[in-house]
Parts: structure tokens; sequence; C-alpha cells
């Protein structure tokens, strides 16, 4: 843990589910009513960033659904985290239930919801039983208010906000055609906040402490902490708490990795971008800097590429995947990923056709903005930095040839 | 200027879109459309409403500009 200006943060105290008394002793009561008034200017001034991939503004999404609720939104709590590379999620549900119920509370009474729903992975079970026994104690406080734990269905695109919205009314999670956008119209026709568990968790923790404390933290021009998953080439993966702005090398280093025979790092997820190592080392993680050099902190993910890892296979696998999970709802989306991962998979196995490396680079650049959701988006543009970064291996793959394997074998 | 609209989950890739209004919509390797440029100029505004009007599925449509 990277230690943040002395003030207790999320993961701090003990390992294990947090009761509502530790809670309260570790960081004190709900601020009184007067001082969260005005929590959504709080939040806007924070520059909090939402922190379930698209990195939206958290002030004003809540202000947005503010305007138009009149007293009749809903808040629906997101933690499907479908992403696979992600743990923080399950692991903020698990152990920190009560902070988040305190976020819910906030953005229900910030944004007039008369509903609050938690929407939590099917396969996230210790975080499921967790939020259940946290909000049976925590029911009152809720007052006249619906409260409803659902569970997401284990799918890539479940914890997409439409997908959310078209899973609460009628038990399918695939996402639907925007506008109306969930803000807009929502659960039963009502504006509704989807935000993600450590949006909330964060938005609890600056009601508590005020947004010059929440900026005053973070590296740099970033302001503010986030939690990252770290996986892959490291002696010590999983959660961690980090100032905005930390690199990826610190991040890596705390993991127990030394840099050495690094090849590339994911960021972001199977939603964001390859980054080679030497791109990767120094980046700072955090939404501008990393927006402008054309990658995204998405979900905060960090995982190490090996030098040993094959970025064809890897890239392959992930395609695959991505195509896996379409909604199957948007015909760009279903033929053009399927298209892709078998092709990907041919240049994997060292069995290409003719010009699937050419043609897997044109369906990706056709794909963009083709779907209802961003789906396709965030699979070809991780597609894209695959063939940036692993350019020399997939030119090599095309000619039958895997460099990591002949790597192997003249060592 | 006037925009086409498409709703992705609709559209089945019928390609009668690309036949009416061949000066925005090519089709894919798997016969779904492919929007050169979304605004419409005045020019090809009749083939447009002509490749909205045979849409069997209804999932190609204009958007007006928002009213100043």
């Amino acid at each position: 843990m990277i230690a943040t200006a002395g003030r207790p943060l999320i993961f701090e105290g003990v390992p294990g589910p947090e009761t509502l008394a530790v809670h309260r002793k570790r960081l004190g009561a709900l601020p009184p009513a007067a001082r969260r008034s005005d929590l959504i200017g709080i939040l806007e001034a924070s520059g909090l960033q939402g922190r379930g991939g698209a990195g939206f503004p958290v002030g004003r999404k809540w202000r947005s659904v503010a305007e138009r609720a009149g007293g009749r939104a809903v808040v629906l709590v997101n933690g499907a985290e479908g992403e696979p590379l992600s743990v923080k999620d399950r692991s903020l549900m698990t152990t920190r239930p009560h902070l988040l119920v305190d976020g819910a509370l906030l953005a229900a009474d910030a944004v007039g919801a008369e509903e609050v729903i938690f929407y939590v992975g099917a396969e996230h079970h210790a975080a499921r039983a967790s939020m259940s026994r946290a909000l049976a104690e925590r029911k009152p406080d809720f007052g006249r208010r619906r409260l409803r734990l659902l569970q997401a269905p284990t799918a890539y695109v479940a914890g997409e906000e439409t997908a959310a919205i078209n899973f609460v009314q009628s038990g399918i999670a695939k996402p639907t055609t925007t506008p109306p956008r969930p803000f807009e119209r929502g659960v039963r026709g009502r504006p509704t906040l989807v935000q993600n568990v450590e949006s909330l968790a964060v938005a609890a923790l600056i009601a508590q402490y005020g947004d010059s404390w929440y900026r005053g933290l973070g590296r740099g021009s970033a302001s503010g902490f986030g939690l990252v998953t770290v996986s892959g080439a490291v002696d010590r993966p999983g959660i961690r708490e980090i100032e905005l702005g930390s690199s990826v090398a610190e991040v890596a280093e705390a993991a127990g990795s030394t840099g050495s025979a690094l090849q590339a790092v994911l960021l972001g997820g199977y939603f964001g971008a390859f980054a080679s190592a030497d791109e990767a080392w120094d980046l700072p993680l955090e939404h501008a800097g990393m927006r402008a050099r054309g990658f995204a902190l998405g979900c905060g993910v960090v995982s190490l590429i090996s030098e040993a890892e094959c970025g064809v296979t890897t890239t392959s696998r992930i395609m695959a995947y991505m195509a896996s999970q379409s909604a199957r709802q948007c015909g760009p989306c279903v033929f053009g990923l399927a298209a892709i991962a078998e092709a990907t998979a041919r240049l994997s196995a060292r069995r290409a056709h003719g010009d699937d490396l050419e043609r897997i680079a044109r369906w990706g650049a056709q794909l963009t903005g083709r779907g209802a959701c961003r789906h396709p988006d965030g699979a070809v543009g991780l597609l894209a930095s695959a063939l940036r970064v692993f350019e020399e291996e997939f030119v090599a793959h095309q000619r039958g040839r895997c460099l990591r394997q002949l790597a192997r074998r003249a060592a | 200027m006037t925009t086409i609209e498409i709703d992705r989950i609709r559209c089945d890739g019928h390609g009668l879109c690309a036949e009416l209004l061949p000066e925005l919509i090519a089709l894919d390797d798997w016969g779904y459309p492919l929007l050169k440029d979304r605004a419409v100029p005045p020019a090809v505004l009749a083939h447009a409403r002509r490749a909205v009007d045979a849409c069997p599925v209804l999932a190609l449509g204009l958007k007006q500009p928002a009213q100043v």
C-alpha cells in the first residue's frame, strides 16, 4: 500500500470484512445533512472521475441526474466487475461494504432517489454475501427508499450501464440503444445514476474529508487516489491503493517487478491498450496524462507482459474472449469480432491465411462506433495497440514464425 | 446539417441503404452499413430519405439539426 497523506483510506486497517462498528470508528459518522447539502458541488470541485472505465466526472454525473430527478431518481450501484483482470471492486464490496453503503446513501440523498439497487456480479460470492449482511444491518438508514440487491449475470457487457438498467427491468443484461442515456431515462423511465462501486466509496470519503483533501492527494498535476489491480509478470499481484499520478514503475516495483525482461504493459484491462515497456515505465497513472498519450486508466488494470510472452498469443486470447462476450445484438460486433478472433487465432497458431494480418487491421479500423454499446470499440482499441506494440511479432507470425519460440530455442 | 442515424441493434444488414445512398453508405464484409459521413449534404437528401423509407427493419433514420 502506498501511503496517502496520513488519512485512513479504503483498505487501511483490518484485512477482512469491516463491521459497521469498526467502519465508524475508523472513518467517523456520516457527515451531518447540512454539510451534505452541497455534496454535488464538493464532488465537482474534487475532480473525482469515475472508476468503472469511462472516467466520467462524478459530480457532473450526479448533477445531471439531480436536475431531472424530482425526488424520483434511481441509484444503481454497479458492482458487476466483469473485467477479467480487475478484482478491486469485488474486494471493496467484500471488505468495505459499509463504506460503499455510505456512498450509496449519500448519492441517493444528493440526487433525490427513491430507490437504490446494488448490482453485484453473480460470480463475486464473497462480495454478495458481505453486501447482503451490510444492507440487512443498514436497511433503516434507507428510510422509505426501496432497496434491492441484484445479481449481475457473469458477462463482460453486464456492467455496461444501459445493460445494467435493462437487466433491472427485463432480466436481460444487454445494452440498449442510446439516447436516452440513463441519467435522462433509466430504470422505469426515471433518471438513473449508474455508478461504479469504487467511485461511490471514494465519494463517501470526499464527503467526509472535503474536496481540498482529495485534491491534495496525487502526484504532479494529478489529484486524488485510486485502486489499481496489478497482474501478470510480478511476484505479488493484487490490489494497490495509489495516489493518482504514480508511475507504472512504482506500482510494478511495489508488486515485485524490477522492470527487467519486461516487454509491455496492458493498461486499463481488455477495454484498454498495450503500451511497450519503454512507453509504460514512467507513465503516470492518471486520467488526463494517460489520455494525452493515447491510453486510459479505465478500471485501473496494470498487467505486466514479460519478454518471454508471445504478444500475438496474448492478443488472440483476449480477442477470443471479447468476441465470446458480444451481446450478439449488433451485426458488426457479432461478425466483426468473431472474424477478428478467428484470424488472430490463426496468426497465433502460425497458420495464417495470406492476408490475415492486413484483414484484422482493416476490420478493426471499421468497427469503432458501430455497436449500440462500446464493446466493439473497446476490443478493437486493444487490437490496434497490440498491432503497434507487437508489430514485429505479428509480422513474424504471418510468415509462420514465432520470435519468442525461436529465442527460447536459441537459449 | 441533417445527419444519418443507424439503430445498430435493429439493423439486420439487408443492405438496401447502400444501394439507395451509395454517396454515404458502403457495406462491410458481412453486409452491414459503413457510414462514410454522418452529415447528409442537401444534394443527397432525397436519396437519404428514400433509403430511410426503404429500410425493412426501420433501423435507418435522419436527425434534423437542433433548432437554435
